[in-house]
């Protein structure tokens, strides 16, 4: 199981818990499994997000490889200028 | 690859040096091609009519008069396009108003003339029966229960029911107990800070030449940070195949975040595909200010608590980001930014997304997190100077360091925040007198970086020579590295390498030139590219040698026969290699397309000297100095541009410019004469100190530095004003009534 820490007004959204568990090796595993096992957060998801992933930051890169232990937060889909 | 890729140490050649520019000559000569340089036979004006209201219901719009005047090849209007994908509604109303216009400035109609004069004639003949709507321009008046509503049914599920329909979302991070860490602190600051909505300022406007046939087939030529974004947008907006739309990318006279997204071109590709004829739209620096950028407008509240000695034990922020008339204000990004340069046990920032009837929200450098370090940066400094200790090593006590869990929720690698704070206190500038009525002022700055799809190739000549292809307009410089790391990695001159941004058709998809993403993702394929090529020389080596192809390697520009068994042959050089490419296999190229992970986030400290007129409330920048880690500049010169940069745009923001709305809603300051930009004679030289703390995630240590420059400057200037006079300046413009105003009250 992946620990997936999640930012505060998501928390409300899935039963006020700030880290939730899923099974996932893999990023898209792991927003598929968010998706399903917790439905409010697809509005978010849908919307778009960004993950780290010890401590570096994915877009879109599905296949990336999540280790049980690695450290993954779900952060607001970044935007630069 | 691998995370310590970066660790190893490296010589570079050419990487750190500082070449010519290789666009330098075509700029100074006047010979570079801008968005408005390009001309095609038979070509049409385009222009745009816009809501000279805030916000109005449009009726009704009867374009027969216009339609029927002599020179008038078409007319549109949003009927025009009919329905578009979700994904690309707003950008479609922000280009031809629907049912509402939403601000004033907001487009409503083109029209395409034989002439710039038959074309603003036609604009006054078009009829636009308005129903005008009460309006809101400010973010907290937007968001109370009895505002104005833009729009119905856009709220997202993050808002408690019962707000105003002009309240977005809501977003929160942190970790820790707010309340137990401020219990703890010897002094609690609570304030409210505000910013004013800004321009990226750029010289060059908004410009495109379109031209689209019968038959699908588009062409267009537009000053754009991202023309494969353009390309997309338009094909969605007009129901066209990607591939039968070739965009290209002109020179470009700045973006800033503020070219990542559209205002004129489908409406040039419409009024083209309606007239038979190209289109060329330029959009007049009044367009620019009123309906183009700008950044959002913030209003912020702050409580930080702080012991005696200088541990912040609890600090909280809550934002409140207008971003203009549709959902998308960057305030997300900024919640997640403003602490980030601090290792806090106790931290939360809470974002509101809220819209007024304002132009919408552009990206600005960095978006979003500015105006979040202004008020942090502020009251960490306040607190530090009313304890009377060193606003530097407060900093450093409770800096953010490798293996500190960030305020968004990160655990960080190795960064540079404290490595700059290092040289901030180590600079002659932090120790050097000040006189009468000045101050000194120091901040802190934090961006993310980013990378996203990139595409490049690499192409070898016959006579050796090279040239590199992407995919991302050079806003910054980056032909200038791509050439040097291509030239770095090929081991030849800087001189035998050519880099061209192309067109769309010509190389796959390559995300914007947004969030400093452009040396980091196109110099990590550049490498690749190369890497490709050089496996091919070897082969090709391998083959005239009648040796094993795993027996040849290269180096210094040559393929060279390597270990026991590869027998003695002299080296063959890449142009010896390239001069016979016809003969061993045909053309020599390499080409690398990737989905870019791993940009390092960058920090700053920013040190700034001010003098202020007691009488006038007027500030001058006296001193200014930039200590900012990039990863490893690979052209150290566009890299202390990048800082200088940001600085002044900084100062602008801190001290002058601001978007002035009256009561009815109107921009009252679009133009450079009432929109006051630093100019050469407002500024000092920007000293800049560049650290290199490798990222590790890219082979030569490379992070973005575009952005992270504009990230303190408004704090560390408003604390400098502030020590000048005595007085807590907490919002901005400190615009010299403002100031004047504040000396004269106490604040």
């Amino acid at each position: 199981m992946v620990k997936v820490l999640l930012w505060g007004s998501l928390a409300d959204l899935v039963g006020g818990e700030r880290e939730v568990a899923v099974e996932a090796a893999t990023l898209r595993e792991l927003l598929d499994r968010l998706g399903e096992q917790f439905p409010g957060l697809r509005p978010e998801l849908e919307r778009g997000v960004s993950v780290s992933i010890d401590g570096r930051i994915y877009n879109d890169s599905w296949f990336t490889p999540i280790g049980p232990e690695s450290e993954v937060v779900l952060l607001k889909r970044l935007q630069g200028g | 690859m691998a995370l310590d890729d970066s660790r190893k140490t490296r010589q570079f050649r050419i990487v750190g040096t500082r070449p010519d520019r290789p666009d330098g000559i075509d700029k100074v000569t006047g010979r570079a091609r801008f968005g408005a340089d390009m001309v095609a036979p038979g070509m049409l004006t385009g222009r745009i009519l816009r809501s000279p209201h805030a916000h109005a219901r449009i009726r009704r719009i009867d374009t027969s008069k216009a339609e029927a005047l002599a020179g008038v090849k078409a007319v549109v209007t949003r009927a025009d396009f009919g329905d578009v994908p979700d994904h690309v509604a707003d950008i479609m109303e922000n280009c031809l108003a629907g049912e509402k216009a939403l601000y004033d400035g907001h487009a409503v109609a083109a029209v395409a003339a034989i002439s710039p004069a038959v074309a603003r004639q036609a604009l006054r003949l078009i009829e636009v029966d308005y129903e005008v709507l009460p309006h809101v321009t400010d973010v907290d008046e937007a968001m109370k229960p009895d505002a104005p509503v833009l729009h119905e049914g856009r709220q997202q599920e993050t808002v408690p029911a019962g707000m105003s329909g002009n309240v977005i979302s809501r977003v929160e991070f942190g970790h820790g107990d707010i309340e137990a860490g401020l219990a703890k602190a010897d002094r609690v600051v609570e304030r409210t800070y505000r910013t004013a909505a800004v321009h990226q300022g750029y010289i060059e406007p908004h410009a495109c030449l379109a031209t689209m046939t019968a038959d699908g087939q588009g062409d267009l030529w537009v000053c754009t940070q991202g023309h494969y974004m353009v390309r997309n947008t338009c094909a969605a907006i007009l129901g066209l195949d990607q591939g039968q739309l070739r965009v290209t990318a002109s020179e470009i006279g700045g973006g800033f975040g503020g070219k990542t997204t559209l205002f004129l071109e489908p409406v040039a590709l419409m009024l083209s595909k309606k007239s038979g004829r190209p289109i060329k739209m330029v959009m007049s620096r009044s367009e620019v200010f009123r309906a183009s950028g700008p950044t959002a407008s913030s209003s912020i509240d702050v409580r930080i608590g702080m012991t005696r000695e200088g541990r912040i034990t609890a600090g909280f922020a809550e934002l409140r980001f207008q971003g203009g008339a549709w959902p998308g204000a960057p305030v997300g990004v900024g919640a997640m930014s403003g602490f980030a340069s601090y290792d806090l046990e106790n931290v939360k920032t809470v974002g509101w997304d809220v819209v007024t009837n304002r132009p919408k929200a552009a990206a600005y450098r960095a978006p979003g997190a500015p105006m979040a370090t202004f008020a942090i940066e502020s009251a960490i400094d306040e607190l530090a100077r009313g304890f009377g200790l060193d606003p530097l090593e407060v900093r450093l006590m409770n800096g953010a360091d490798e293996g500190t869990k960030s305020s968004y929720g990160p655990t960080y690698p190795a960064i540079g925040l404290k490595a700059t704070l290092e040289a901030a206190k180590a600079h002659p500038h932090w120790t050097a007198p000040l006189g009468k009525n000045q101050g000194r002022g120091v901040a802190c700055g934090f961006w993310f970086n980013f990378g996203g799809d990139t595409s490049v190739s690499l192409s070898i000549s016959p006579d050796g020579t090279v040239t590199l292809t992407e995919g991302n307009p050079d806003i910054g410089g980056s032909r200038a590295a791509m050439t040097m790391i291509a030239a770095e990695e090929l081991g030849i001159p800087y001189d035998q390498v050519r880099t061209v941004v192309a067109d769309t058709g010509s190389l796959g998809q390559n995300e914007v030139t947004h969030g400093s993403r452009v040396t980091f993702s196109v110099g990590l394929a550049t490498i690749k590219a190369a890497e490709a090529a050089k496996k091919e020389m070897c082969r090709r080596a391998a083959m005239v040698w009648g040796i094993d192809e795993d027996a040849v390697e290269w180096e210094d520009g040559a393929a060279r026969p390597a270990g026991p068994n590869a027998g003695k042959f002299p080296p063959m050089t890449l142009k010896e290699i390239a001069a016979i490419a016809s003969k061993t296999g045909g053309p020599i190229a390499g080409h690398h397309e990737v989905m870019a992970e791993g940009a390092g986030v960058s920090f700053a400290t920013h040190m700034v000297d001010v003098e202020v007129d007691p009488e006038t409330g007027a500030t001058k920048i006296l001193r200014y100095t930039v200590f900012q880690d990039a990863g490893k500049a690979v052209h150290p010169s566009y890299v202390e541009g990048q800082f200088q940069g940001g600085a002044v745009q900084g100062i602008g923001w801190a001290l002058n410019e601001e978007y002035i709305y009256g009561k009815d809603g109107l921009l009252q300051n679009a133009g450079f004469l009432d929109y006051r930009i630093p100019v050469a004679s407002d500024l000092p030289m920007i000293d800049t100190v560049i650290l290199e703390i490798p990222n590790p995630g890219h082979p030569y240590g490379v992070r973005g530095v575009g952005e992270t420059s504009i990230v303190p400057p408004l704090a560390a200037i408003a604390n400098a004003v502030s020590a000048a006079t005595g007085v807590r300046m907490t919002q901005l413009p400190m615009s010299p009534p403002r100031v004047l105003a504040a000396i004269q009250t106490g604040g």
